[in-house]
Formats: structure tokens, C-alpha cells, sequence
């Protein structure tokens, strides 16, 4: 039940209080109250000079050089090892195709391709295990770069400079279904022309286009009017590995009982939404899996001063 | 101002707190704007290919239907990774739908074919370049024609000594008594004839494609004039080869006969 309400929250419903929280998930909140001894001042003193670790930052940042590099010298240097972009590929001459990409063509071309399909659910079954939007934070080139002027947009927001202005997260369930629609209908793959992703991806494989004017234009709009505006609010290709991902085994835990509810995980966060437990009082069990919509960034897990949030396996922790 | 007052971020003027229903109804506003915003690029993004302002040479074995051609192609670009000449290019912004689309510009790199087993089409994991096609006659990437009559060598009567493009071209041909699997540069490879036939000597396709015919109205006279026949497949080697500049023989793309203008 809370699974699917979960898919619920990605799809764009706001998340709500839970309507029965657990036993030991109430000793916990209680004991947070004062009633049973964990002072939350004391805990929040303890960790205030906590130490700002960067590690799964830097592990994730180095995997999406990393694959994006591949990408680039398997066709600079002949090595052909990935070849293709992110819209569809060949990894050793197995084909590999982005879904949402994939079922727009075949959408506007009323045609099933073979090797799209394939190269579909090749994707699917990969990062159907590891997290179906581990691909954004990952592999995604766009992630990086509104990663980065994402901090921009931090600086000014400190100096009072720009507000985040945030949109209903609903719209990008609506845009996912119009973007097929008018595939099915005109023939014309719009979003394929706007989506930034193809664009990067190709500008670093093929060299620089006009399009990376774009990509410019809508990090702008991410820096003075709505943060992480495309990854929150539009990208089909997101939601579609988040609902590809949404029964993964690897995930972020949250564990209530050590949490201290300060609150440094939300601020980080791409999608904010997804740690709605870590809310003072809102956990309804003591140990929770954070939503389909989290890209597994890690953002979360370095910056926790308890440690209360961390990368699991499901499956695999019981078993080992 | 003192040192302690200044350090403190200062928001200039106090926001309004908006009710929680009045936000709810912004962010809905600004989800709906934007969603417009977004479906509004659809007219301007039809524009070049509606208008016909960007008609293209296709790759091999390229869906026929300029439209069909964009709706199934998924634009990653595999088939410009495997071209050994490198004659695919992909289309910029301004091609609208067309953006991330191949496309091929015979003039500064024909399809010359080296590759025997047309691999772009191999490439293709949508079929927006059709597989069913197996040999290179079978390609329409359009058709040639003798666009500058005037202005050919071999209608004039002359011959022509040199390199074809000039010292500083980078297209390449493959030159078959020179290496039957590599293309050259042409830039390294220099002409000596008494009538310049470049165009019908290097087409790939041979004589149901290209060939010249004695010029009738001269009567006999040592002028020929280049004849497309019905094999042309509009690779664009004889574009690409011809000497005078702009070419006297030019590729019309196949998108091009759809529509009449």
C-alpha cells in the first residue's frame, strides 16, 4: 500500500501524513518528545560540527564522466566500445535505447523496431535492479550541469537574489502522456527535438551545436525561477526510469531511530518529496525505503549527520 | 554598517506569506505555463519541415517521406559512427524536427560507397533506415542532374589537368586502382585527361547511372554532354568530384520530388 502511494507521490500527488504509524515507529517519536530520554537539542548540538563528507558525490560524479567519456572516445578513438548516444547505443554490439525515446519513435512511426526493443528491455532489466533513476543522477549528462548551476542558484538565493519558484509536480506526468500523444498523433517526436539530454549527449560524441543554446536557455530559467526546474517538473525520460525502477532492490533506508529531523537531507535533495519521513513525527515505520522518485544521488547519505539514511541492497543485506 | 549587522543574509523587502491555497494555486499556474510554454515549440519545431525550408540528403536506404524519416529516427547517431568517409552529418536546431536527424552533404562528402556493405543502414536500430535494402543499387537518396550545363568542361570540350578540389579539400574516394578497401583523399589524387569525364569516370554505379553521350547539336564534334540514367541511387560522388565550382552536376534529395513546390 505505501509502495503504491509512493508511485503516487512520483506521479505527482502530494505526500501525506500516514494514516497509522507502526509501534516501535511511535516509540520513537515518542522518545523524541522528551518521554523517553533522546534530548533532540543534546543530539543536534552533538552533530553540529559534523564533518561534510563528499563520498558518494564524487564516486557518482566519476561514473557519469566515465560513461559519457566512453561514449566520446568510442567514436574519437575508434575504440568502439559504446557506441551511439543516450538515445540509443550499442555496448559491444548489444544494443542499449533509452524506453521514452524508444516509444515515441514507435509511436510516430506506428512501427515496432526490433532493436529498439531489445535495447529496451535490456535497459529495463539493468537499472530496473539498480534504481530506475539511478540512470539521471548517474549517467545523465543534463544532471551534472543543473547539478552545478544549481549551486549558482544556491549563491544568489543566500544574497536574497532569486526565489525558487516551484510548480505543481503533477506536470510532468501530464507532459510525459502529451509528448506520446502528439507522437501517436502528428508523427512528430517534439520532445526528442527539446530534450536536453540528446542534446549534450550527442554535443559531446559529435561535437557542439546550436541546440546547447537550449540547454542554456533552460539552466537559466532553472537559476533565476525554478530549481532543477527540467529534472523535477518535465523529464519523461526520468519518470520513466522512475517507474521503471519504482520495485528496485537498491535504495536509500531510512532509519527513524537514530534521525535527528534537522532537516539537511531535504535541503539537498533533487526531489525533496521522497524524504517526507524524515519530517519530525511523519515516519510510519521505523525503518523505511525512500520513494521511486529518488535518483539515488547520494546527496542525502553524505550530508546526514546521523547516518540515518543509507544506500541498501534489498535482499542482499538479509542474505550476506 | 557594522561588521556583525552585514555578515547575516538580508532579503530586501519581506514576502507577502501566501496562504497555503493560494500557493497551491501558483505552483498549478506555473506547472500549466510551462507545459504550454513547452507544447508551444511544436508549431516553430514544425515550421522547416512543413515549409520545406531544409530538404536533405538522406542516408542509404533512408525511409522514403520526409516525415516518415523523422518520426523513426531516434537521433543517437550510429549511423554517422560507422560511415568510413564520414559523409552523415546530423541536422542543428534550426531543422526543427529534423534536429539530431543525418543528413549528407555531397558536396563536401559524397557516399562513395567504401564500405561494400552499407553500414549506416546496418547501423540503424530503428529502421529509419530500412534494412530490407542489400545492395547499393537499390539506394534513392535522390537523383543527379546536370545543374550548370553551360558551365561543364566536357560540354565545352575541354579537358582538365589537376587535382579536382583543390589542395585544402578533405573529402576522400575510394580510388579502386589504388586501394580497393580505403578511400584516399582527393586532394592527393591529381587528374591528367583530355576530356574531363571525373563525374562519369568515379560514379560507383557505372554506366546505367551515369555516362556521357556525343553532344548532338555539335554533330560529331569532340563534346559530350553527362546523361543521368534511371540507376542513378544520388550518392553524390559526381557532386562531390566535378572540378568547377559550384559543381555543374548537383544530388536532388529524393524529399525533394514529394511535394511539388
Amino acid at each position: 500500500m505505501s509502495w503504491l502511494s509512493d508511485v503516487g507521490v512520483m506521479l505527482g500527488r502530494a505526500p501525506r501524513k500516514p494514516r497509522a504509524i507502526s509501534d516501535t515507529a511511535e516509540l520513537f517519536h515518542g522518545r523524541k518528545r522528551g518521554k523517553g530520554g533522546v534530548n533532540i537539542t543534546v543530539l543536534l548540538e552533538e552533530i553540529a560540527g559534523a564533518r561534510k563528507v563528499h563520498t558518494w558525490r564524487n564516486r557518482r560524479w566519476a561514473v557519469l564522466i566515465g560513461v559519457n567519456l566512453l561514449f566520446t572516445l568510442s567514436f574519437w578513438l575508434d575504440i568502439q566500445i559504446l557506441e551511439g548516444s543516450l538515445t540509443a547505443s550499442r555496448l559491444l554490439g548489444f544494443h542499449l535505447a533509452d524506453p521514452y525515446s524508444s516509444l515515441l519513435v514507435m509511436l510516430a512511426d506506428r512501427h515496432v523496431a526490433v532493436n529498439l526493443v531489445i535495447g529496451t528491455v535490456t535497459v529495463l532489466l539493468f537499472w530496473g535492479l539498480v534504481g530506475g533513476r539511478s540512470f539521471c543522477s548517474w549517467v545523465c549528462p543534463y544532471h551534472l550541469v543543473a547539478e552545478l548551476s544549481e549551486k549558482w542558484h544556491e549563491w544568489l538565493a543566500r544574497r536574497g537574489r532569486v526565489v525558487d519558484h516551484t510548480l505543481h509536480r503533477g506536470v510532468r506526468s501530464v507532459l510525459w502522456v502529451l509528448f506520446a500523444l502528439l507522437a501517436l498523433a502528428t508523427g512528430h517526436t517534439l520532445f526528442l527535438t527539446l530534450n536536453p539530454i540528446g542534446i549534450l549527449s550527442r554535443a559531446l560524441v559529435y561535437g557542439p551545436s546550436l541546440a546547447l543554446l537550449w540547454v542554456l536557455l533552460l539552466l537559466l530559467f532553472e537559476v533565476f525561477y525554478a530549481k532543477r526546474a527540467w529534472c523535477r517538473y518535465v523529464c519523461p525520460i526520468g519518470l520513466t526510469y522512475g517507474v521503471i525502477g519504482a520495485a528496485a532492490p537498491v535504495r536509500v533506508e531510512y532509519n527513524l531511530e537514530s534521525c535527528a529531523h534537522e532537516g539537511e537531507c531535504r535541503k539537498v535533495c533533487e526531489v525533496p518529496h521522497v524524504l517526507e519521513m524524515t519530517i519530525k513525527g511523519r515516519a510510519a515505520h521505523a525503518r523505511m525505503d525512500v520513494g521511486p522518485d529518488c535518483t539515488r544521488c547520494g546527496l542525502c547519505v553524505d550530508i546526514c549527520p546521523t547516518e540515518s539514511l543509507r544506500f541498501q541492497v534489498k535482499g542482499l543485506d538479509e542474505l550476506l | 554598517m557594522s561588521g556583525i549587522a552585514s555578515k547575516g543574509p538580508k532579503p530586501r523587502r519581506r514576502r507577502r506569506r501566501l496562504s497555503r491555497r493560494e500557493e497551491a494555486r501558483r505552483r498549478f499556474l506555473r506547472a500549466t505555463l510551462v507545459s504550454v510554454a513547452l507544447l508551444a515549440t511544436w508549431p516553430l519545431a514544425s515550421v522547416p519541415v512543413v515549409r520545406r525550408l531544409r530538404i536533405r540528403l538522406r542516408p542509404p536506404g533512408a525511409l522514403q517521406g520526409e516525415q516518415r524519416f523523422l518520426a523513426a529516427c531516434i537521433k543517437c547517431g550510429q549511423c554517422v559512427q560507422v560511415c568510413p568517409v564520414q559523409a552523415i552529418a546530423l541536422a542543428d536546431l534550426f531543422d526543427g524536427y529534423g534536429h539530431g536527424a543525418p543528413y549528407i552533404d555531397a558536396r563536401a562528402q559524397a557516399c562513395d560507397f567504401s564500405c561494400d556493405a552499407l553500414s549506416c543502414i546496418l547501423a540503424c536500430p530503428t529502421g529509419a533506415l530500412r534494412h530490407d535494402l542489400n545492395a547499393k543499387e537499390e539506394v534513392r537518396i535522390g537523383t543527379a542532374r546536370l545543374a550548370r550545363p553551360d558551365a561543364c568542361l566536357a560540354r565545352r570540350g575541354e579537358g582538365f589537368r589537376g587535382l579536382a578540389r583543390g589542395a585544402g579539400f578533405r573529402g576522400r574516394l575510394r580510388y579502386e586502382e589504388i586501394d580497393r578497401w580505403t578511400a584516399q583523399p582527393v586532394a592527393e589524387y591529381a587528374y591528367d585527361v583530355d576530356l574531363c569525364d571525373l563525374c562519369v569516370r568515379e560514379c560507383p554505379i557505372g554506366e546505367s547511372a551515369l555516362r556521357l553521350e556525343p553532344d548532338a547539336a555539335e554533330g560529331g564534334a569532340r563534346r559530350m554532354t553527362p546523361v543521368v540514367g534511371e540507376g542513378c541511387v544520388g550518392c553524390g560522388v559526381c557532386e562531390m568530384i566535378c572540378p568547377e565550382e559550384p559543381a555543374c552536376i548537383a544530388v536532388d534529395p529524393s524529399a525533394a520530388a514529394e511535394v511539388p513546390a
